[in-house]
């Protein structure tokens, strides 16, 4: 059996991405952490056969839903996000999370558990309790939907930025002065 | 392995991009999180010594492995999960005392081990062989013979040899100070330079 260790090194960046994509990054990392501490402690009894990265997901998608009863149960009151500097995305992919939280739990899934995780239809449906055309309809849904609500930070940043009105442009022959006038 | 299709790549990136700082204070907080919740059977690291990199795994119990490095630390750590457990993780705060004494030791600056050892890995007259090795003090030798006396069995020479061979604590407990009766090194896990080595330190210190 490989050392637990081993499985943190290969798919934790897997596992985190599937947190974040699934509930957020304010509340992806303690979701990583319960993961791979129910994985640990299961660890010793997981058959030599058994698709790892599967049972990685799966054990990922039980916490999902335990945090999301949590938050229905008790909701954060507003501004009182936690305090995890790490997990603050850039300002520029809050609407990137923000389209991906807007998706229906079966899409924000099924792209979760098969793009990101990569896992076959037939695995995530298993997981999921759904049917494998069910998972690649939600999966393709999920994407169309994305397009549609965000638009990619790459082709953002080329976008024209709008100006505020009356704005003029300084020549760019002039290098900004440094000392600030008051 | 399962291909992800092309349409993946149509993800937007910040779905994908994962920060290695973040983590590694994940995968430090899980060693912890682990060890607080008693899951954690076998704590491992690695230090870097003149005799190159050792890894170091320990127990709740002590220090159970120091493995040189062609010994193979990734094929090392896979007896490790299979004879004791599999639920290993790289935790070098649980290892920070002998890593320190290790330091020390190489720097000539310690002659005694002071670490909870767990002997779990010896068995039987090995283990009564080694559990003597502390007592050959440091910068001093022993033939093969001697210690096969002090172990209370003078013909078990050969026996000897295998103990310190399967040593699972070298440098820690010393079976480098065993030589062969005609002063020559003998043979030595970690190669003979190491042996020859750990002995010039101790002989200079």
């Amino acid at each position: 059996m490989k050392p637990f260790e081993q499985l943190v090194t290969e798919h934790g960046a897997m596992v985190l991405r599937v947190c974040r994509a699934v509930l957020g990054p304010d509340e992806a990392e303690d979701a990583w952490s319960e993961t791979f501490l129910s994985a640990l402690k299961a660890y010793p009894e997981l058959p030599e056969e058994a698709n790892t990265e599967a049972w990685l997901v799966t054990i990922a998608h039980r916490k999902a839903i335990d945090v999301t009863r949590k938050r229905s149960r008790n909701p954060l009151p507003l501004g009182e996000l936690p305090d995890r500097p790490s997990a603050d995305p850039p300002e520029e992919d809050q609407d990137l999370w923000d389209a991906v939280k807007a998706l229906p739990d079966r899409q924000r899934e099924a792209i979760a558990y098969h793009y990101l995780a990569g896992l076959p239809h037939r695995e995530v449906a298993a997981i999921t309790g759904s049917t494998p055309e069910a998972v690649r309809r939600a999966a393709s849904d999920g994407i169309k939907n994305l397009r549609r609500t965000y638009l990619a930070p790459a082709a953002a940043s080329l976008a024209p930025v709008p100006l505020p009105v009356g704005f003029v442009p300084a020549p760019t022959s002039i290098s900004v002065s440094k000392g600030e006038t008051r | 392995m399962n291909s992800v299709e092309p349409e993946s790549s149509a993800l937007p990136a910040p779905l994908r991009a994962v920060d290695p700082a973040v983590l590694r204070a994940l995968q430090t907080h899980l060693a912890a999180a682990a060890a607080e919740a008693g899951l954690l059977d076998l704590s491992y690291t690695t230090v870097d010594t003149p005799i190159g990199k050792l890894l170091l795994a320990a127990t709740d119990q002590g220090l159970v492995r120091v493995a040189f490095d062609r010994e193979n630390h990734d094929a090392v750590l896979e007896q490790l999960a299979g004879k004791i457990s599999p639920r290993i993780l790289h935790s070098p705060a649980r290892l920070a005392a002998a890593v320190r004494q290790l330091d020390e030791y190489f720097a000539g600056r310690r002659r005694v081990f002071e670490l909870p050892l767990d002997w779990r890995l010896a068995k039987g007259f090995r283990r009564e062989v080694l559990a003597h090795l502390p007592q050959i003090a440091y910068g001093q030798t022993e033939s093969y013979a001697q210690v096969a006396a002090a172990a209370g069995s003078p013909k078990a020479v050969r026996a000897v040899g295998t103990a310190c061979g399967t040593n699972p604590l070298p440098v820690v407990v010393p079976c480098h100070r065993v030589v062969r009766s005609d002063g020559s090194f003998g043979g030595y896990l970690g190669g003979t330079e190491a042996k020859q080595l750990l002995l010039t330190l101790e002989a200079a210190a």
